[in-house]
């Protein structure tokens, strides 16, 4: 069951976020079960009793997380909402405490006046104040902790990683993950079948099926090899990237419209295919950096350089009219601090905008000298209200030497006419008729330059001034001043890479890209394999995809993680490689279903025991359909595709009114990552299965389960005509007889054959629907008329409806939609 | 046990387990105890997140139908009567006022403009209404009018998306999505949280206003069209009868259960449910539309014609929907934007003309559910974004029109039934109703009143994301006590 954050739902691989919090509140829960005086209902509990205390306390692994629940609310370095002059989040703080009580005392559990108030039941002296008690063992903990001299640590992320070698010989995500299972009594699972296999690594690395013939291939090679050969192979496929793309655009929130207001068309398609292309081409993340924060900056920059620069006005915008512009230019400067310590850090600077950051060191001066580093992104606060088809410039014309000429002649005719327009004079009439005839050539002007590739750039202009503004007030006009700076208590950048007439220097995008990805920044690389750990293994290392800070989960895993982050940068920050060391392990190769041991002692899989079962992220769940069916166009790039989706499905959007057209031909049948991303509107089925809008930063998408996936499997046209096209194919391609097509099917979408049970069920389903169809040809005729796709006119529509009601229910399968 | 009991028994296991822990956060043990000392409750322990989930105390307010007029209806011309505007009508605004203001289209220096309507007291409790009103009139002894609503944004989409979302950025979970996460919802066949639009167009913070932002997105509120299909893709393709329907979906369900034994992923079994759940939608979706079916005194009463898209038909709707226990109805309404630039946002033609299409059905909705005993623990909400300014816009100096700009100072709504003190007035403006001078009520506090009313802790309904535990009311709030019947 799918929700990652919702405590009403059943198992599911995936431990929802909630109950990982609540977690560390269970022997609390057991109190409040006693005072409920349900002592038999402990024993129901009883496999979550309190865990024996560790040896050594860690401040970062057992203290923190406590103390950021529970304390630094009121006790952290927010100084709007500090309770009683006490501050917790640093140790001197701490050991000062107020009114000569010292809150800890290094040594003397007893003596700590914050130790005395957890333990207090006064219950006006006791802590903390909000919220439960803290559970004996947490008391414990905290015993142990001061009597062993209270000793804070920085936040583990915000330490560099530390390289500890692998604990033995072998792969060392293996080694790693084998030495916190035998802590654990457990043991690894068996590798999965070589069909589960080539499956899984086909939907990971490249977001598609694997076809029969592949599946034999793969079956049937017995040289050791087999897995890296395929990983190889698959990894030099077009496909990879845009399977990769989908989560980088994800992070940048990247989308086709601008959001606000009328939610207008961009142009910015050139950027999405520079992100696949260069996880194709493996551009190495250090350089995948540069080009996006700072492409524009760059020595001799090229048109890749520019588009790839477009990530820093990927940021929604407004053309309302009313709307005002330093409004706005606030809200764009908020929201690319957002994203960017998002996609780089995994942090939430953003929280600084109108207070100091609650549980993490950012202050507001942090959160706007970031802000200062964008300050210099030439762009409008509100945008010409008046015209849909403007580019949002500053943008990049792509357009060929033909088309150039094209636009030229709707120039020179749009000028012909207002020349008409001077001549007529005083004759209202004729003034009248031209101004319309203008308005239409207008009009197809717009509509021509509207089609034509182009795409937004940075442009570097004199930076704006950035000030600090209280409480994220943008009217305050007298705040501190601030130049472009990283978080304070980081390792700062060196002196600026630019050299600019500005006195003093002034640090550049550029420098920011470079401090993202220098060897000292603790966080970059860490944050990358993390979130890519989650592709291929279900859950990150760290659960918290969005959020490495004080916040965030304490990884069990830290050494593997720090590993990683080091191979990562050591690699040269080689993308192609870190994914090559996941997918060849065995960890990733384990079969993913659970012994009755594993499902009781790790039921969400964080120890990897086994492998995870994913459902297929929104848009590959609709190439999955599309390939099965031999529908799928597999073209690389290029201009957003319109699925069918109902024609009024924009009527409510306004400035100006939309109608939408289905696209005809081939990019119809384009893969679910080019579809035209309308952030107010995503198309229906993509948003059924969890498509974020792109509004703002994901790291990690929803996971649900609900009746509107339900009912867009079944009656969205896409997968309606999916599955008459697959019906045609299996009666054209599968051979004769019900059993030898059905197998033909089944292997096609499902990369194996059907149980005798499963066939048997099919074949009922088929000759019933059979009988019914034949009875009512109409009824079949009128099946067929679903999608654009032709309709084979040599089949019979009875026998072709029938099919088409097996193959839809193929397409329904659970097992279809998932990556086992 | 068979490998699905297994399964079964297994995922309730941990079910149980959340849903108790869920429980004893919020500090309400006895519904997750009950269930769990008694092994028979234990097995209908509910899988799915829409379930009805008790809520922090008892509530008021067991449902909502929202009104948001899109675009800002003048408070001045509807409900905020002032003597004294009418009487300095045409003098230039003091600069006392103008000090340090922005305005959406307003330069120079405006005018005051008085209300071109007449008002008229109505009602045991003697309410000030604008005769545009005459149907709410009829009601006002059943209805809370708040004439010191405030809010902080002054443009329409940030605006919208404060009222809805607590925050005037897009991206975070709007109310109903809140509601049916903390609550649930009672109609397993239909979603919990639904949207009607009226007046052509979507309000202009879109699809943001309903949408579930960081929380699931089973969460979001489900638009129900007037045309076509009601929710997308409930019909069956053309050609399958409800016979073929349900034909392959036992085949879809017997074939996911063999997978289920295979493999033994327990998703397979909510996958089953929902597939059930949407053929059950498929019937009563349709069936929640028609309103062909109800009596004429009830098309009487509301104004409705059946077919044709309407207000009125949405009120209905609403009616339907909340008597079907769904949990949150979003009724939007765009045409409230009088700018005074045209005929239809002229302050007297197109204020009228908007009150003429909405009034009668607003007033039809509280006596229907008043004659149904559903006004008792239905909570109705009604008004827009912001309000409107006391002086002329005049934007295009063009004396054909008058109308009045964006103001986030002052603005009037009215709540009803659910907890709700009938028959009052709460809350006043000064003498030229530019600013509220007694008992203001930020958005804020009405979003905490409204959950506080559907018996929820405002500040104990959290969401932990990027590492924050957020909330609707973001770090404000304060329920309006004085509202409370």
């Amino acid at each position: 069951m799918p929700f990652r954050n919702e405590p009403h739902t059943g198992i599911s691989d995936s431990e929802p976020m909630a109950l990982a919090q609540r977690r560390r509140q269970r022997s609390g829960v057991s109190a409040i079960l006693t005072t409920a005086g349900l002592v038999l209902l402990t024993a129901v509990l009883s496999g979550n009793a309190a865990p024996p205390l560790p040896s050594k306390v860690e401040f970062n692994r057992h203290i923190r997380p406590i103390i950021a629940d529970n304390c630094l609310l009121c006790h952290g370095h927010d100084k709007g909402t500090r309770k009683a002059g006490l501050r917790l989040d640093e140790r001197d703080y701490a050991l000062k405490g107020v009114n000569g009580r010292a809150a800890l005392v290094p040594g003397n559990a007893a003596a700590s006046e914050m130790f005395k108030r957890i333990t207090s039941t006064d219950p006006t002296k006791a802590m903390p104040a909000l919220g439960n008690k803290l559970s004996a063992h947490q008391i414990a903990l905290f015993e142990k902790w001061i009597n062993d001299g209270a000793k804070y640590e920085l936040h583990w992320s915000y330490l560099p990683p530390q390289k500890k070698a692998p604990p033995a010989k072998g792969h060392p995500i293996d080694v790693f993950i084998r030495a916190e299972l035998e802590k654990e009594k457990l043991s690894p699972s068996p590798e999965a079948d070589r069909r589960t296999l080539i499956r899984r690594l086909s939907f990971d690395l490249i977001g598609l099926p694997a076809t029969p013939e592949e599946v034999d291939a793969f079956e049937n090679d017995k040289s050791p090899d087999a897995c890296e050969k395929l990983v190889e192979r698959l990894l030099g496929s077009e496909h990879y990237g845009e399977r990769m793309a989908v989560h980088w655009l994800d992070l940048v929130r990247y989308a086709d419209t601008v959001g606000y207001h009328g939610d207008q068309n961009t142009h910015v398609t050139p950027y999405r295919d520079y992100v696949i292309a260069s996880f194709n081409q493996n551009v190495r993340y250090d350089r995948f950096t540069r080009e996006q924060l700072a492409g524009d900056l760059l020595p001799n920059a090229t048109i890749e350089n520019k588009i790839a620069s477009a990530y820093n006005r990927l940021n929604m915008v407004t053309r309302e009219g009313g709307a005002q512009a330093k409004e706005y230019l606030a809200k764009y400067a908020a929201d690319r601090v957002r994203t960017t310590s998002s996609v780089w850090m995994g942090a939430t600077v953003g929280c600084a905008e109108c207070h100091d950051h609650k549980f993490d060191p950012y202050t507001m001066k942090d959160f706007y000298s970031f802000a200062a580093f964008f300050a210099d992104v030439k762009e409008e606060g509100v945008y010409t209200p008046s015209a849909f088809y403007s580019r949002f410039e500053p943008a990049v014309l792509l357009a060929s030497d033909e088309e150039k000429k094209k636009l030229a002649e709707f120039d020179k005719e749009v000028a012909a006419i207002d020349k008409e327009i001077a001549a007529a004079g005083k004759d209202k009439a004729a003034v009248k008729a031209l101004k319309e005839k203008r308005k239409e050539a207008d009009k197809r002007r717009g509509e021509f330059d509207t089609t034509l590739p182009a795409c937004v750039v940075t442009e570097s202009v004199a930076p704006r001034t950035m000030r600090i503004l209280a409480r994220g007030n943008w009217m305050d006009e007298t705040g501190e001043i601030v130049q472009p700076g990283v978080p304070h208590f980081m390792p700062q950048p060196n002196t600026p890479t630019l050299q600019h007439s500005t006195t003093p220097p002034r640090l550049s995008r550029l420098d920011l890209a470079n401090w993202f990805v220098s060897r000292e920044n603790p966080l970059t690389a860490r944050v990358f394999v993390n979130r890519l750990w989650k592709l291929y293994f279900g859950t990150g290392l760290s659960k918290t995809l969005d959020e490495l800070g004080t916040r965030g989960e304490w990884p069990r895993h830290l050494d593997l993680l720090d590993w990683l982050a080091i191979e990562f940068m050591d690699s040269g920050w080689d993308v192609k490689h870190m994914v090559r060391l996941m997918v060849t392990s065995a960890t990733y190769r384990q079969t993913s279903k659970p012994t009755d041991k594993l499902k009781e002692a790790d039921p969400y899989n964080r120890l990897h025991a086994r492998q995870s079962r994913p459902r297929l992220e929104a848009e590959f769940v609709r190439d999955n359909a599309l390939a099965i069916s031999g529908l799928l166009v597999p073209k690389v790039g290029g201009v957003s595709a319109k699925p069918y989706q109902p024609g009024d499905y924009y009527k409510e959007l306004n400035f100006p009114r939309r109608t939408y057209t289905p696209d005809k031909g081939d990019s119809q049948y384009r893969r679910g990552l080019y579809t035209h991303w309308q952030r107010t509107y995503l198309q229906p089925s993509l948003m059924a299965f969890d498509a974020p809008s792109r509004e703002e930063c994901t790291a990690e998408r929803n996971v649900s389960n609900t009746p509107l996936q339900a009912l867009a499997l079944l009656n969205d046209p896409t997968y309606v005509e999916a599955a008459r096209v697959f019906a045609a194919r299996i009666i054209a391609q599968g051979g004769d007889g019900f059993e030898a097509r059905l197998r033909w099917a089944w292997r096609r979408a499902l990369s194996r054959t059907p149980t005798a049970k499963e066939a048997a069920a099919m074949k009922e389903l088929f000759e019933k629907q059979l009988a019914g169809f034949k009875g009512n040809a109409d009824a079949a005729r009128q099946l067929m008329t679903v999608g654009y796709a032709p309709v084979p006119e040599k089949l019979d529509v009875t026998e072709l409806a029938a099919w088409t009601s097996v193959s839809r229910t193929i397409l329904n399968l659970h097992e279809t939609i998932v990556r086992y | 046990m068979n490998p699905e009991q297994h399964i079964l028994a297994e995922r309730l296991k941990v079910i149980t387990r959340r849903h108790f822990f869920a429980r004893c956060a919020s500090g309400i043990g006895s519904l997750a105890l009950a269930s769990l000392a008694n092994r028979s409750l234990l097995a209908a322990a509910p899988a799915n997140p829409l379930a009805p989930k008790p809520s922090h105390f008892p509530a008021r307010a067991k449902r909502i139908i929202f009104f948001h007029m899109a675009g800002g209806p003048s408070q001045l011309d509807l409900f905020d009567y002032k003597p004294a505007l009418i009487k300095l009508s045409g003098q230039e605004c003091p600069e006392s006022y103008r000090k340090g203001e922005r305005f959406a289209f307003i330069k120079g220096i405006p005018k005051l403009l008085g209300t071109p309507h007449a008002f008229a007291r109505h009602g045991q409790c003697g309410a000030e209404l604008s005769c545009m009103l005459p149907h709410l009139a009829t009601v006002v002894d059943d209805i809370a009018i708040v004439k010191s609503m405030h809010t902080t944004q002054f443009n329409h989409a940030p605006a919208q998306l404060f009222m809805h979302t607590g925050s005037p950025l897009m991206g975070r979970p709007s109310m109903g999505a809140w509601l049916t996460y903390g609550l649930g919802t009672e109609n397993q066949d239909l979603p919990g949280f639904v949207v009607l639009a009226s007046g052509g167009k979507a309000p202009d913070g879109g699809s943001s206003l309903w949408g579930s932002g960081f929380v699931p997105t089973v969460y979001q509120g489900v638009q129900c069209r007037s045309q076509g299909d009601p929710v997308l893709y409930v019909s069956n393709p053309p050609g399958f009868t409800p016979a073929d329907r349900r034909r392959s979906l036992d085949t879809l369900n017997a074939l996911n259960r063999m997978q289920l034994d295979e493999i033994g992923d327990p998703e397979t079994l909510t996958r089953i449910e929902q597939y059930e759940l949407a053929y059950r939608m498929q019937t009563s979706v349709p069936e929640l539309m028609e309103i062909a079916k109800e009596p004429p005194a009830i098309h009487e009463l509301y104004g409705t014609e059946p077919g044709k898209a309407s207000f009125a038909n949405n009120c209905l709707l609403a009616r339907r929907l909340i008597e079907r226990g769904v949990r949150f109805v979003s009724l939007f309404d765009w045409g409230w934007d009088s700018h005074g630039t045209a005929k239809n946002t002229d302050i007297r033609s197109g204020l009228q003309a908007q009150c003429d299409n909405t009034d009668r059905a607003c007033a039809a909705l509280v006596k229907d559910l008043k004659q149904r005993g559903l006004l008792d623990d239905t909570l109705i909400v009604w008004g827009g974004e912001f309000g409107r300014t006391p002086m002329n816009e005049d934007r295009h100096k063009n004396p054909a029109f008058i109308g009045r700009d964006h103001h986030p100072h002052a603005f009037t709504m009215w709540l009803a039934g659910g907890g709700i003190r009938p028959g009052i007035t709460y809350g006043a403006t000064d003498e030229i109703g530019y600013r509220v001078v007694e008992n203001p009520v930020h958005v804020h506090d009405l979003q905490a009143t409204i959950l506080h009313l559907m018996g929820l802790d405002h500040t104990k309904l959290t969401y932990r994301f990027q590492g924050r535990d957020f909330r609707l009311t973001d770090v404000a709030g304060h329920v309006v006590k004085e509202l409370l019947a």
